[in-house]
């Protein structure tokens, strides 16, 4: 067994520690030139692991020049384990310099970099891209010796990792003999993440190092006090409760699923908080001077409680977390763990975790989630393939940095893990998209952004296509954000363009734990003051919820099946399943029940097909159709994580009709070419790809808007040239988005001949959750004329020709929710049970 | 497909959902904002949009020429997207164009993006065209009355039961129409905007364009007017119910 030289030794021994066995088997792949990627669950000095050969490496030679690059996915990452190692390395007198490079880098600070590099530097996938676009990038990167890449599982199968994964093989080419160094949580494919990390894309060139968490996490299940809601996913129900287990602990994180929960519960807290507690709120909308705050606060033990979305899931090392609350349901194994490692961030001793569901359903879902961690089960999904539109901005970024051979090139690309498989002819056509749009119609050989010359290397032609390179760096597309400003003074965050279009001045909502009013918009963000009067509306951000994991999907439906698996149930939970079998019948573990029942002079059909929120959108929008075909006038569906429900004007009779496999064929082709999800995905790819410019918050508000949307284009593209590259990576990047299709795929053949028809009197136990679930989508969503006729039709009878009233009238009946609702108009439409799938009189078209 | 009638000046008019204005008594077809060759205009600033919009936007328009049988087209401006753009125009396209105007009168109307007439395409070239009671110009004037305009591509959107649907519209409070634009690459601006909402004080329609069909929407009047606007609506009606006053404040 090695052991730490000096001063390592001395400085380890000075603190009383003693080094970790994979720490010291880091140091040993390092020393025989290896690739490793190393397994530790949070807590475990992973960090310090990669960086640790090193350090030793250059405390024994010390140079100048860049030796290791650090790559993280957060910023904040990266800057705080900047300031972890200067540290050390200043108590141990080593010649070592160490500096971060992120988006915020001052500008003479860059320059400096680059005419002399620090030892280590702590970067992003981002600006990685970045320098290595530079014409210099060889010169800079030719003596490295180590790439760490921190929080590898965060990054591999996401677009910042296929952009990451190729800036590795352009690493490859420049400096050879670096190894790479993957630091993971655990995770469920280990060889995939191998692949990734491997300079061949090959995982056996990869060394896996493991280390076996210590004690396991030890879970409480926290109930409401009085009745187990029915349905929603707040959990506020639980807020004394939450509130008196902070009082009990030291510091507690309140993980919570979407930032409009981490709002809802932070207020509920604050009303709550009598002894005044320090308690903060973390999410990824607050102005990130304001988060830095929080963390810092955190860092330094002055707060009690923090409420966080995944925006802490990841990174810095909070040292004294004592309790980690999860409320809402976990929706996967591993991202449970992630959160649960966020406490007692010390290997030998067990985490302490509270789950805190929100409704009946989700209870069954925790008891499955803590039951496959007692398994030591993980789920997630295998990364995909790389993203053609990645691959597009990194071609133009290599064209920038030198000209280079397309067989070159190729052959780089193909080493990367994710485009492994990247056949020629897409590599070539991405080529050919970055030279002159790739387009059938050879309209632009003018306006060509690279050139050829005699020995076929492609150049850059001109500055422009750098400039441009370098504002649309990047594979995060936002949606339009604007900025929250207090009044006569600073800003407090952002919020979805789409949800101030719902705001009229005067209405107030709930923004960083305060209630804001909105007073007018100004080019560059929504002027706000503080207070105001009423029901605060809650700003809700697009995509934000997660879906439930297929794994921990099985694993309910298994306990549902089976009344022998109900023991760690709480007793309503068990009451109500035992309702269900009495009323209907437990859905089957292979078949599938689906039940029929009238209410409110409409017929629904609910089918408890447990594939997830977006397959069973999917499955809603292709069901509708073939009810549309059969006569049966369906009017709309929703789809939770356990079930599809479905409302249409006629009784649905022959239910197996509708859950065949052709359903899959036609409807499905028909549907796809129009979807919404296409042109979105079309638009995030259009986007990273550069063919459409990135909006920058703020500076695209000056003037008048007279924007031109990515659909006019897809809709140009898709009817002269088909299968153009952009379009071909837009359909195969939905394919995988509906990972779903293959899901239901698999479902509709499990269970044919094996569909469970119960034609019920009334709803039963297990559906009134679907019921009252926010989220529905309409059959007319894809034809929205219908829509149209019937709003306009709406407002003609309701006016009866005094347009001018038709606000007033459209107040007294019932408001439209816009999508974006408000917990507020939720709440208002709630009340009105009877007629709730009735829509009535729209508002007037307003300002905005 | 189905147009829909207004009158404006007197004269009838007929608002087709392909986003094109007729008018029968002179059979006269009136198309705002085509913006020929804006994908290659963007392509000279390094952005390689498809090339195919002049395309699309012809495709578009002939089976209205087809349909209707035009005496005399007017193109309300902005026809391309800058004053180079008819040269840029690829051969196909403009004997395409060539084709589907012989016997028609073809007026262009002059607009901010084209203040000079196409070159290499028959018509006349004029800054706005006076035809009876009507106008026919690019930008439009305050406090015009019976004009036919373009250049703010208006666009609105309306709720419905499953959200908001944004459509191109035409916009009219029955004194003036303004035209969606009609080509394929055009964006549009929201109706509610100011520059459109100030040329209709007293609100107005928007005319949402549907796959066969208008879908009309009041348009709310401006804020600065309310009060007037009110008092006129009370006079002779019922009182204001309360909730009317509780909404003012948001116009």
């Amino acid at each position: 067994m090695r052991t730490l030289p000096e001063p390592f030794a001395g400085w380890f021994a000075g603190r009383g520690w003693t080094p970790r066995p994979h720490q010291l088997a880091l140091l040993d792949a390092a020393a025989r030139g290896e690739h490793v990627l190393l397994l530790a669950p949070t807590g475990g000095g992973k960090t310090l692991a990669g960086f640790l050969p090193s350090l030793v490496d250059l405390a024994g030679t010390p140079r100048d020049g860049l030796h290791t690059l650090y790559i993280s996915p957060l910023k904040a990452l990266a800057v705080d384990i900047a300031r972890n190692l200067t540290a050390p390395a200043a108590e141990m007198g080593l010649p070592i310099t160490i500096e971060t490079r992120t988006g915020d880098t001052p500008v003479n600070r860059r320059q400096r970099q680059r005419e002399r590099p620090p030892n280590l530097l702590l970067t992003t996938p981002e600006s990685l891209t970045l320098l290595l676009s530079l014409p210099d990038a060889p010169e800079m990167f030719a003596g490295l010796s180590a790439i760490v890449v921190d929080e590898a599982h965060a990054l591999a199968g996401t677009k910042r990792g296929d952009q990451l994964a190729l800036c590795m093989s352009r690493l490859g080419m420049l400096a050879p003999a670096a190894r790479r160094v993957g630091l993971s949580a655990t995770v469920a494919h280990p060889d995939l993440l191998r692949a990734w990390i491997s300079p061949t894309a090959k995982a056996d060139d990869v060394r896996l190092i493991q280390t076996k968490g210590g004690a396991a996490p030890v879970f409480d299940l926290q109930l409401p006090e009085g009745r187990l809601p029915w349905g929603g996913h707040m959990g506020l129900a639980s807020a004394p409760e939450i509130y008196r287990r902070i009082e009990a602990a030291r510091v507690t994180i309140v993980f919570v699923n979407t930032r409009a929960q981490a709002e809802l519960i932070f207020a509920a807290l604050w009303r709550l908080n009598e002894a005044a507690l320090p308690i903060a709120m973390h999410h990824g909308s607050l102005e990130i001077g304001l988060r830095r705050k929080v963390e810092a606060a955190m860092a330094e033990g002055r707060l009690r409680g923090v409420v966080a979305t995944a925006s802490l899931d990841l990174g810095i090392d909070w040292g004294d977390v004592d309790q980690v609350i999860q409320v809402g349901a976990p929706k996967g194994v591993s991202r449970l763990l992630q959160r649960v490692g966020r406490a007692n961030h010390r290997m030998d001793e067990p985490s302490r975790a509270v789950l805190v569901p929100a409704n009946r359903f989700e209870v069954v879902e925790c008891v499955a989630a803590t039951e496959a961690v007692e398994a030591g089960d993980l789920d997630g999904e295998p990364p995909r393939p790389g993203g053609l539109d990645v691959l597009a901005q990194h071609v133009l970024a290599m064209a920038c940095s030198a000209p280079f051979r397309s067989d070159d090139l190729y052959a780089e690309v193909t080493r990367a893990g994710p485009y492994a498989a990247l056949t020629r002819r897409d590599f070539d056509d991405v080529v050919g998209f970055v030279e002159d749009g790739g387009y059938a119609l050879a309209a632009y050989d003018r306006f060509r952004r690279l050139f050829r010359d005699a020995e076929g290397f492609l150049h850059i032609r001109g500055q422009a296509a750098a400039r441009q390179l370098r504002m649309n760096l990047g594979t995060i597309v936002e949606q339009p954000l604007l900025k929250v400003r207090l009044r006569g003074g600073g800003v407090l965050g952002e919020v979805e363009e789409y949800f101030v279009s719902t705001l009229e001045p005067g209405d107030c909502f709930l923004f960083g734990g305060q209630v804001l009013r909105y007073e007018r918009l100004d080019p560059a963000a929504i002027i706000v003051s503080r207070g105001g009067e009423g029901e605060p509306r809650v700003p809700v951000y697009g995509g934000s919820r997660m879906p439930l994991t297929t794994y921990l999907a099985s694993r309910v439906r298994a306990i549902l099946h089976d009344p022998r698996r109900w023991k760690h149930l709480p007793e309503p939970v068990k009451e109500w399943l035992r309702l269900q079998r009495l009323k209907s019948e437990l859905p089957p573990r292979d078949g599938l029940l689906v039940e029929t029942f009238p209410r409110g002079g409409k017929w629904f059909l609910v089918a408890y097909t447990f594939e997830g929120k977006l397959a069973h959108q999917t499955l809603g929008m292709l069901v509708t159709k073939r009810m549309e075909r059969l006569g049966m006038g369906p009017l709309g569906y929703v789809g939770t994580d356990y079930v599809l429900a479905i409302w249409s004007a006629f009784e649905p009779k022959d239910v197996a009709a509708l859950f065949t496999e052709d359903i899959l064929g036609d409807e499905m082709e028909e549907w796809l070419a129009e979807s919404s999800m296409l042109r979105r995905t079309f638009r995030n790819i259009a986007t990273i790809a550069g063919l459409i410019e990135k909006t920058h918050p703020g500076a695209e508000k000056s003037g008048r808007q007279m924007t031109m949307n990515s659909d006019l284009i897809y809709d140009v593209l898709r009817r002269h040239q088909p299968d153009h590259i952009l379009l071909r990576a837009t359909r195969a990047e939905a394919a995988q988005g509906l990972t779903d299709i293959a899901r239901i795929a698999t479902l509709l053949a499990r269970v044919q001949g094996r569909i469970r028809h119960r034609a019920l009197k009334q709803v039963s136990p297990l559906a009134v959750p679907a019921l009252i679930e926010e989220g529905r989508e309409w059959v007319a969503g894809g034809a929205e004329d219908a829509l149209l006729a019937e709003a306009a039709a709406l407002v003609e009878d309701a006016t009866d020709g005094a347009e001018h009233f038709a606000e007033t009238l459209a107040e007294v009946t019932e408001s439209v929710p816009v999508r974006g609702t408000s917990v507020a108009r939720a709440k208002s439409r709630d009340r009105r049970r009877g007629g709730r799938y009735i829509r009535s009189t729209p508002k007037m078209v307003s300002g905005r | 497909m189905i147009a829909a009638p207004i009158h404006i000046a007197g004269e009838r008019l007929m608002l087709d959902p392909a986003g094109v204005l007729h008018w029968p008594a002179r059979r006269l077809l009136c198309v705002a904002d085509l913006h020929f060759e804006k994908g290659s205009a963007l392509a000279t600033r390094g952005r390689l949009l498809p090339p195919y919009d002049t395309r699309e936007t012809i495709a578009r328009l002939l089976p209205l020429l087809r349909r209707y049988g035009p005496r005399h087209i007017v193109f309300l401006g902005d026809s391309f997207h800058d004053a180079e753009g008819s040269a840029r125009m690829a051969e196909p396209d403009r004997t395409a164009l060539l084709a589907a105007f012989a016997g028609i009168e073809v007026t262009w109307v002059a607009g901010n993006h084209d203040p000079t007439p196409p070159a290499g395409l028959p018509g006349a070239a004029v800054e706005e065209l006076r035809d009876g009671p009507l106008v026919f110009r690019h930008i439009p004037q305050p406090r015009a009355t019976g004009e036919i305009a373009g250049h703010l591509h208006p666009r609105a959107t309306a709720p419905t039961r499953a959200g908001g649907v944004a459509r191109p519209c035409f916009v009219s409070d029955g004194r003036r129409v303004l035209m969606p634009a009609f080509g394929a690459y055009t964006g549009g601006l929201d109706a509610g905007d100011p520059a459109i909402a100030t040329l209709f004080p007293r609100g107005g329609r928007a005319f949402l364009i549907g796959s066969e069909r208008l879908y009309s929407f009041p348009l709310a009047p401006r804020r600065a007017s309310l009060p007037k606007d009110l008092t006129s609506f009370g006079s002779g009606q019922a009182e204001l119910p309360l909730s009317v006053t509780a909404r003012l404040r948001n116009g």
